[in-house]
């Protein structure tokens, strides 16, 4: 039976639905126990698991990367929480050095089933560094897998299949959608793809990709767009690594033009990644450039200015008017 | 700080303890622990040292001579190897830095596997047999290995199984936060976790004085709540008495301690590395005057439990080992060039089997010389 959940309650069902399920699962982080995360995303758990399993680690970002991957190694799957992405930066080194490379490096013989969640983007009005985009970095990793979902129901099925999957998977929450809209999740188990693009919703004369916290300003937009009289397909690139290229090109194919939105600065992001793959595998079925909104190639400002930096429903409009007077409906 | 003052007491103090059983002339003091009544253990121990340095020898002369890519030589070091070797049980795990090929031929790595890695061969790290199938490759980079054996020492804890994890690093990587990190949690957990720390003196060019201002890595071992030590790392029956205590405390739940292997690196810090830019040839001359072969010998003849036969024989076949590994080393084919692509994850997705086509369609492409 469907409930209807927020994200964080649907990530919080998920890794209780997995802890249940497979005995092998082990959440830590700072404060996920008694305290429950500081988004709550743990709550409950140390009370129906115990402490063996749900463990709260001293206040080292190094060493909670570094411990899932001796976790990993071990045969149990650690899900890692960093309470905030700008604090995820002194994980990268055992990420990019050890937890990428070990399956490689060993030829197959150890390998890091491993997750590490964390929030990620602004737009709480929370303090600095708590409200960084850092898809990008981890993207660019060889053997890592990335995943950032949009919805709760995807956020519940992603994540079970991110636990379930046998390499490291960096988790990317979007913040902003922690408790912006409720949606019904059923607890069935079920995981959804890994190497998949959603179509959120279907349109014929442009696409909008996305992924994340802009997934619900480009639904907006689209909405938008709707009462224009404009049809957007709006895929939701919620597994950003491995990247699904084939289903954003048939998209495009049908619809002949194409907007992508991140909240990341826009120099390298992994916008530029798939408007990159469009330019060589999608030209043909063009009608206009494809255009990115983004993050501006600036520090993430403080809570009073970062929406001037954060992509909104006005600026993604902005861009695809362009894309319209560049090749005009029908 | 005044410690007299009336308002201002004592709430700890720590000391710091030191073992030698031989010392440098090979000359034995202090009751012997019981393994030094093993005659087969101990001449087991002295031809693994001997064997590791003729490996060593020939790596080297194979970078020498174009053979070989960088390599991490462990002249003067092998005693700290040979003791992890016989210290750890089969299944204990070891997670190493890099100068302790001992303890790997121990456990289990071929040497061939060694000099793969070292030519740039990732197979060299996947290892095949014994125990060294459930120890980590070595890590290349500082110390970032050293807290990923918290994870593993609490996955045993988790499962309550008697295992151990032994990491070792060397002086350079206690300077860095991944050490502290570790450190610093393991006593949380009451991990079963050996933290091994070769000091050979030099991190690359720089000097342990200027390393840290502390005399001594064990004490940072207070740091963490746990137990550290001294140990000669030159003298083979003490370094192994240590860990095997230390090792033991950790199985039997008294959780994780820390043991300063003191020793010294007699060759550069690798083959692309020259030591004469920045220590003195008479440092180095003294050193060897602590090297931890000659003291094991000169005790191990003086017991009665090596020959001057035994030593000749011995030569000759440690030689030929390492000539062996060498040429198996040399034979070996090349990997496929598709075959980066293999283990990257455990399936390849589906937008990178492209690439993995046009890479195995090329085909072999020369090294660069």
């Amino acid at each position: 039976m469907a409930v209807n959940l927020a994200l964080i309650e649907a990530i919080n069902l998920a890794l209780k639905s997995e802890m249940k399920r497979d005995g092998n699962v082990v959440v830590l982080g700072e404060d996920i126990g008694r305290n429950g995360g500081v988004f709550r995303a743990t709550v409950g758990l140390l009370d129906e698991f115990g402490g063996d399993r749900v463990i709260d680690t001293p206040l080292a970002e190094t060493l909670v990367a570094a411990m899932a991957i001796g976790l990993s190694t071990q045969g149990l799957k650690p899900v890692a929480e960093i309470q905030f992405s700008g604090f995820m930066y002194p994980c990268v080194d055992q990420v990019v050095n050890h937890a990428t490379r070990l399956r490689n490096r060993t030829r197959g013989r150890l390998s890091c089933p491993m997750v590490i969640r964390a929030p990620n983007g602004g737009g709480i009005h929370a303090p600095e560094h708590h409200s960084e985009s850092l898809e990008t970095t981890f993207a660019q990793m060889p053997g890592l897998r990335v995943v950032a979902p949009s919805n709760p129901a995807r956020a519940y099925g992603l994540l079970l299949a991110a636990i379930r999957d046998p390499d490291p998977v960096i988790f990317l929450e979007p913040t902003r959608c922690y408790r912006l809209f409720k949606q019904p999740v059923e607890d069935d188990g079920e995981a959804l793809p890994l190497d998949t693009c959603f179509i959120d919703r279907e349109g014929s004369d442009i696409t909008l990709v996305s992924w994340g916290a802009m997934m619900h300003d480009t639904r907006l937009a689209a909405d938008a767009l709707a009462e224009e009289g404009i049809s957007a397909e709006v895929v939701d690139v919620a597994t950003l690594k491995p990247l699904d290229m084939d289903t954003i090109l048939t998209s495009v194919a049908k619809t002949g033009r194409c907007v992508i939105v991140q909240e990341s600065p826009r120099a390298g992001g992994w916008a530029s990644e798939i408007a990159a793959n469009l330019a060589e595998h999608g030209l043909l079925s063009l009608f206009a450039p494809v255009l990115r909104v983004s993050g501006y190639d600036t520090i993430m400002p403080l809570a009073k200015q970062e929406r001037v930096f954060i992509p909104d429903t006005e600026r993604i409009l902005k861009e695809v008017r362009k894309v319209f007077e560049a090749a005009p409906k029908g | 700080m005044d410690s007299n003052h009336s308002a201002t007491r004592r709430v700890a103090s720590f000391e710091i303890f030191y073992t030698q059983f031989l010392n440098q002339d090979g000359v034995a003091c202090g009751d012997l622990p019981a393994f030094a009544q093993d005659r087969e253990q101990l001449r087991a121990m002295y031809q693994l040292m001997v064997r590791t340095r003729a490996f060593d020898k020939k790596a080297v002369a194979l970078q020498r001579t174009g053979q070989l890519g960088t390599y991490a030589a462990c002249l003067g070091q092998e005693a700290i190897g040979v003791s992890i070797g016989h210290a750890l049980k089969a299944d204990d795990v070891f997670i190493p830095a890099y100068r302790e090929y001992a303890a790997q031929f121990a456990r289990g790595v071929p040497m061939r596997d060694i000099l793969l890695y070292w030519g740039g061969d990732e197979r060299g790290m996947n290892y095949e047999s014994g125990p060294s199938m459930q120890d980590f490759p070595l890590s290349v980079p500082i110390g970032t290995h050293v807290p990923q054996a918290i994870g593993v020492g609490y996955a045993f804890k988790l499962r309550k199984q008697p295992r151990v994890v032994l990491v070792s690093c060397g002086d350079g990587a206690t300077s860095k936060g991944d050490f502290y990190e570790a450190v610093s949690s393991a006593k949380v957990w009451n991990l079963p976790i050996v933290f091994l720390v070769s000091n050979n003196g030099w991190a690359i060019s720089l000097p342990f004085s200027r390393q840290t201002g502390a005399p001594t890595v064990a004490q940072k071992a207070f740091a963490g709540g746990m137990p550290g030590e001294q140990v000669d790392g030159n003298d083979v029956i003490a370094t192994r008495f240590v860990l095997e205590r230390a090792i033991e405390r950790a199985r039997s739940g008294g959780g994780p301690s820390l043991v300063e292997a003191v020793t010294y690196r007699l060759h550069d810090h690798t083959t692309a590395d020259d030591a004469r830019r920045y220590r003195g040839a008479e440092e180095v001359e003294a050193a060897w005057a602590r090297d931890p072969l000659k003291r094991y010998k000169i005790w191990m003849e003086a017991s009665g439990n090596w020959s001057a036969e035994d030593e000749d024989k011995l030569q000759l076949e440690a030689t030929a080992t390492a000539e062996a590994a060498a040429q198996a080393f040399l034979k070996t084919e090349s990997q496929a060039p598709e075959s980066i692509f293999d283990h990257l994850y455990a399936t390849l997705p589906k937008n990178l089997e492209w690439q993995r086509e046009e890479v195995a369609a090329r085909g072999p492409v020369g090294s660069h010389a």
